[in-house]
C-alpha cells in the first residue's frame, strides 16, 4: 500500500467517524421529540412492544374538543400571555426609553434590579409571593397571575426596548425637532416607529416565556388558574402520556418557529446593545 | 411645572420599578425574614436546623446535579460551538448548525415530558438500542433518577451555551488560529490552546446562567425524577403544599440564594482576577 492510499484510507475513517458522532447527536436530540410525537398518535402502546401497538388521533380529538379543558387551557394560556405583553410593554416602553435616552442616576444599578427576578431561584420568591396574594385574597386569579409573568419578563421587555430606544439615529429625533416637533410629537412619529420592530421582538419573548411559565403559575395559580403547563403536568402526573405528549407539542410549535425566525425579529444592531 | 430630564427618566421608570420591588424585592425580604424567624417571633436558627436535618442530603445532590449538568453543558457546547468554528467539512458543520439550537426556546416542562418518555425502561432509547443489538431487552433500565434529571438540563442548556459560544469565537481573530494550524496545531489543540482562553468569560457568564437557571427548574425533577433523593425546589414545594410549613422552606429558599450567590461569586472573582492581571 503506497502513502496516497493510506491518507485516502484515514480521511475515509475519520468521515465515517464523524458522521458516525453526527448520527449520535441527531438521535439524542431528536429522539425525545420524536417519542412525544409517538406518544401523541398511539392509542395503545405497552410493554414489551417497541412501537405503539395502534395508532389514531382518538386524544388529540378528545383535546380539541370545544368543551375539552384543553381548549379551555389554551384559552387560558393565551389570554394571560396576551394581558402579560400589555402589561409588560406598558411598563418597558417609558422604563426602556429612560434607560436608552434620558440622564438617569444609577443607572446600571436599575438595569441590574430588572435581571434580579431572573438571576434569582425563583421558587423560594413566588412560595412568598403566593402567600401574600392569599393575604390579599388575589391568590389563584387570572391577574394575579398576569403580574408574575409580567414581573418574570420585565428583564427581556426592558433591556429590549432599552436596546431598540438606544438603536435608533439621534440625528432623525433632532431633525424632527428641527422643523418643529414637540417631543412628545417627535417620540411617536419618529422614535416610536423606528424602534418598533425590537419592541415587538420583545413582546414576543414575553408572550412564549408567559405561555411557557410553569413555576409561578404552580404557586400563585392554583387550583382555579389552569395554563397550558399545568394540563401537561397534571396529565403526565396522572399517567395520561398521550394527552401530556399532545399538549407539550402545542406548547412547542410557538417555541420551535421563535427560535428559526428570531433573527429576523432581533437585527444584530439592536441585538449587539441589549444589556448594555 | 416643568419637569427636569432626571425626574422624567424616574418618573418613566418608576412603575416597572415598583412592580419588580412589590413581586421581588417584598417577597425576597419577607423570605428571610421568615427563614430567620423562630417560633416565638425572635431571631432564629432553628428553621435552618430543621431543614438542615431533613433535607441535607437533599442539599447536596441538588448541588451534584448542577454542578455535573453545567460540566456537561459546556463540554458538549465546547464541542458544538469548536465544530461550528473549525469544523472543515462543510457538510458536517451545515447540518450540525441546523440541529444544534432546537431545544433552545423548548420550555423546561416540554423537555421535562420529552425525557419521562425517552429515558424510562421501555422508552425509545431502551428500544432503539435493543433494536440495533446494543443491548439485551432484559438490560434495559430506566433512567429515570439522577441521570434523567442531568441528561434533560444538559439537553435543554446545551443550545443556549453553544450558542453564546459560537457567537463569541466567530467574533475572535482568524488570523491566530490560522497560524495554528499552519504551524501543525492539530484542530483540537488551536480550539484548546488558542480559541477557548480568548471565549472564557463567555462560557462563564453562561454557565453561572445555567447554573441559577437550573437551581430554579421545579419541573424537571419532579416530573423526571421520583420522590427521593431530589432537589431542593421539589423540597420547598412540598414543605408548602404538604405542611404550610413556610419557615423550613425559605430556609431551604435562603440555602438556595446562597448556592447561586456562590456560582456568582466565583464568576466575579475570576472576572476580578483577570482585570487585575491586565
Amino acid at each position: 500500500m503506497n502513502g496516497r492510499a493510506v491518507m485516502r484510507l484515514a480521511a475515509a475513517a475519520r468521515a465515517t467517524l464523524a458522521a458516525f458522532l453526527l448520527a449520535a447527536f441527531a438521535f439524542v436530540l431528536i429522539g425525545p421529540l420524536a417519542n412525544l410525537a409517538l406518544w401523541s398518535v398511539a392509542e395503545r402502546w405497552y410493554t414489551p412492544y417497541k412501537l405503539p401497538v395502534s395508532y389514531g388521533t382518538r386524544y388529540w380529538e378528545q383535546v380539541f374538543r370545544p368543551t375539552g379543558d384543553a381548549m379551555a387551557s389554551l384559552g387560558t394560556s393565551v389570554w394571560i400571555a396576551v394581558l402579560t405583553v400589555i402589561v409588560a410593554l406598558a411598563l418597558s416602553i417609558p422604563a426602556g426609553y429612560a434607560l436608552a435616552r434620558l440622564k438617569l442616576p444609577v443607572r446600571a444599578f436599575f438595569m441590574i434590579l430588572f435581571l434580579l427576578p431572573q438571576a434569582f431561584p425563583s421558587v423560594a420568591i413566588y412560595i412568598n409571593v403566593a402567600r401574600i396574594f392569599y393575604q390579599l385574597g388575589i391568590n389563584g386569579t387570572v391577574f394575579a397571575v398576569v403580574l408574575v409573568h409580567a414581573a418574570h419578563g420585565l428583564v427581556y421587555s426592558v433591556w429590549i426596548a432599552a436596546a431598540a430606544f438606544g438603536a435608533v439615529d439621534r440625528d432623525l429625533e433632532l431633525a424632527a425637532r428641527n422643523i418643529g416637533a414637540s417631543p412628545l410629537k417627535t417620540f411617536f412619529s419618529v422614535t416610536l416607529p423606528l424602534a418598533a420592530p425590537g419592541i415587538i421582538a420583545s413582546g414576543i419573548f414575553v408572550f412564549l416565556e408567559s405561555l411557557d411559565e410553569f413555576t409561578g403559575t404552580f404557586f400563585v395559580g392554583v387550583p382555579q388558574v389552569t395554563t397550558l403547563p399545568l394540563l401537561l403536568y397534571n396529565a403526565a402526573m396522572g399517567g395520561n402520556y398521550q394527552v401530556a405528549s399532545i399538549t407539550a407539542l402545542i406548547l412547542l410549535v410557538p417555541s420551535v418557529l421563535f427560535m428559526l425566525f428570531i433573527e429576523r425579529f432581533l437585527r444584530a444592531d439592536v441585538l449587539a446593545k441589549v444589556g448594555a | 411645572m416643568s419637569l427636569s430630564q432626571r425626574q422624567l427618566a424616574l418618573l418613566l421608570i418608576a412603575p416597572g420599578l415598583a412592580l419588580v420591588a412589590a413581586l421581588f424585592l417584598y417577597p425576597l425580604f419577607f423570605s428571610l425574614v421568615s427563614a430567620f424567624t423562630g417560633p416565638d417571633g425572635g431571631f432564629s436558627l432553628q428553621s435552618f436546623g430543621k431543614a438542615w436535618e431533613l433535607y441535607s442530603g437533599d442539599v447536596v445532590f441538588t448541588v451534584v446535579i448542577v454542578l455535573a449538568s453545567c460540566f456537561f453543558t459546556g463540554l458538549a457546547a465546547i464541542v458544538i460551538a469548536g465544530t461550528l468554528t473549525l469544523g472543515e467539512n462543510r457538510w458536517i458543520v451545515g447540518t450540525l448548525k441546523a440541529l444544534y439550537r432546537w431545544p433552545l426556546f423548548i420550555p423546561f416542562i416540554v423537555a421535562a415530558q420529552c425525557m419521562r418518555t425517552f429515558l424510562a425502561k421501555n422508552g425509545l432509547m431502551n428500544n432503539s438500542f435493543v433494536s440495533l443489538g446494543l443491548i439485551e431487552p432484559l438490560q434495559a433500565v430506566s433512567f429515570l433518577d439522577w441521570r434523567g434529571i442531568i441528561a434533560t438540563f444538559v439537553w435543554k442548556q446545551t443550545p443556549f451555551v453553544a450558542l453564546l459560544l459560537a457567537g463569541a469565537l466567530a467574533a475572535i481573530d482568524r488570523a491566530t488560529l490560522e497560524a495554528g494550524r499552519n504551524l501543525g496545531a492539530s484542530r483540537i489543540r488551536v480550539l484548546i490552546e488558542l480559541a477557548l482562553p480568548q471565549v472564557m468569560p463567555t462560557l462563564l457568564v453562561a454557565l453561572v446562567l445555567s447554573f441559577v437557571t437550573m437551581l430554579s427548574v421545579l419541573s424537571v425533577p419532579m416530573m423526571v425524577a421520583g420522590s427521593q433523593p431530589t432537589m431542593l425546589t421539589v423540597d420547598m414545594a412540598f414543605r408548602i403544599n404538604a405542611y404550610g410549613d413556610y419557615a423550613t422552606a425559605n430556609a431551604l429558599g435562603v440555602i438556595t440564594y446562597l448556592i447561586s450567590a456562590g456560582a456568582a461569586i466565583i464568576y466575579l472573582r475570576r472576572g476580578m482576577a483577570q482585570e487585575g492581571a491586565r
